[in-house]
């Protein structure tokens, strides 16, 4: 068993894809660097932190794209989200089987200001022109950072996320939300607090992760190759039913003040008791009390 | 930020068909070291890019100790320095050298 949350995102990809089929496309050896960091007297990753590429996964051609969080917390960047971009689009003329976004990042890398911004808006952008396309995008989340900011709102528009107990998925972090509403409202430093707020089994408890996997590359591979056939459906009636989906959940759960209301408001029996569970007997404790 | 670069003589080349290697990552305390086949006249050449000014000294006595470990030719070393101690340096260095001379990607 090999640790998805521990690895680097090269080391995810590797071992995610099928031995020895990925290639990427402007490695670290091509230096295609931020321009803004060297400007700020801050050194720059030769990759940009996010690597791009083809590969097989299952043997069908996908194309994939992996954040590395020890880079600047996977913050896109000018350069990193021209990648990420350049990938979707890539993926709308070669028609693989899916694209993988394995995401780990806080979202825009503020030193870059607009042309981060501009660099998520544009991720989000292709990732709804691929799936209209027909092409299944799919994410993955069991990193050390998480998956917040504008990549927590692109990870959503995919067809499916796949995460770990570990991984996270927001909008806003919790330092940020303690840092602008004061720790009465969040307080970031509660390990069990955040991770039952934004961690992969909340998640996937709400209906957001489609997967909720032990924390092993083997175990986020099987669950990528089981969604391989998902259709992506952008159609009105399907985007009308989803909101109605959140709606019925907002008057549902609107008042509760902690997941722990929540889980308990969907029938899970002993639900202080689920943050204890690997993944496997977690999935059965919860098995049709989804929302 | 400070540029610094080193070259090394009297190693033995390595195999120019050898694949890059990239190991470690941009973090703080934490580097990142390329290592590529280039034709250079026999040389080792190793430039790094460091947040931390001022320890050049420290850097070269590093990079000495580890040439005298691993006596490559025909090699660039790129770094990408967030203020790693020496240790981790030389951890990393030659964590580098077994990734590319075990072919390991």
């Amino acid at each position: 068993m090999t640790s998805y949350y521990e690895a680097s995102a090269r080391e995810r990809l590797h071992a995610l894809l099928d031995p020895g089929s990925f290639h990427e496309f402007l490695p670290p050896t091509d230096r295609v660097v931020s321009p803004h960091l060297v400007q700020l007297d801050t050194p720059a990753a030769f990759d940009d932190g996010v690597i791009v590429g083809r590969g097989r996964l299952d043997g069908k051609p996908v194309l994939a794209a992996a954040q590395e969080g020890g880079f600047m917390g996977g913050a896109v960047g000018e350069v990193h989200g021209a990648k990420l971009v350049g990938l979707l689009e890539r993926a709308r003329d070669e028609k693989p089987a899916a694209v993988l976004l394995l995401v780990e990042s806080g979202g825009v890398r503020l030193h870059e200001a607009n042309a981060g911004l501009i660099g998520v808006s544009e991720i989000m952008r292709a990732v709804l022109a691929l799936r209209s396309a027909g092409v299944p995008v799919l994410v993955l989340d069991g990193g050390q950072f998480g998956c917040f900011g504008g990549m927590g709102i692109a990870a959503r528009l995919c067809d499916a996320i796949v995460m770990s107990e570990e991984g996270r998925l927001g909008l806003s972090g919790p330092e940020v939300i303690e840092t602008t509403c004061g720790v009465e409202e969040f307080d970031s430093r509660d390990r069990a607090l955040v991770w039952r707020t934004v961690g992969g089994k909340h998640r996937y408890l709400l209906g957001e992760a489609d997967a909720l996997v032990a924390d092993d590359i083997v175990a986020f591979r099987k669950a990528a190759i089981d969604l391989l056939n998902i259709k992506p459906d952008l159609s009105l009636e399907a985007l009308t039913a989803e909101h109605d989906r959140l709606d019925a959940r907002l008057k549902r759960f609107g008042a509760c003040r902690d997941a722990l209301d929540i889980w308990s408001a969907l029938g899970i029996e002993a639900p202080e008791k689920l943050p204890l569970l690997e993944a496997d007997g977690f999935r059965a404790a919860v098995a049709g009390r989804r929302a | 930020m400070e540029k610094l670069t080193f070259e090394f003589f009297g190693g033995a080349p390595v195999n120019a068909t050898r694949a890059p290697a990239l190991v470690g990552v941009v973090g703080s305390g934490n580097l990142e070291v390329l290592v590529e086949p280039e034709k250079l006249d026999g040389r080792c050449a190793v430039e790094i890019l460091t947040a931390a000014r001022g320890f050049g000294e420290i850097w070269k006595a590093v990079l000495e100790d580890f040439f005298a470990r691993h006596k490559l030719a025909d090699v660039r070393i790129s770094i990408n320095d967030v203020g790693a101690t020496p240790a981790v340096v030389s951890l990393r260095l030659d964590q580098a050298v077994e990734s590319f001379l075990g072919g390991v990607q």
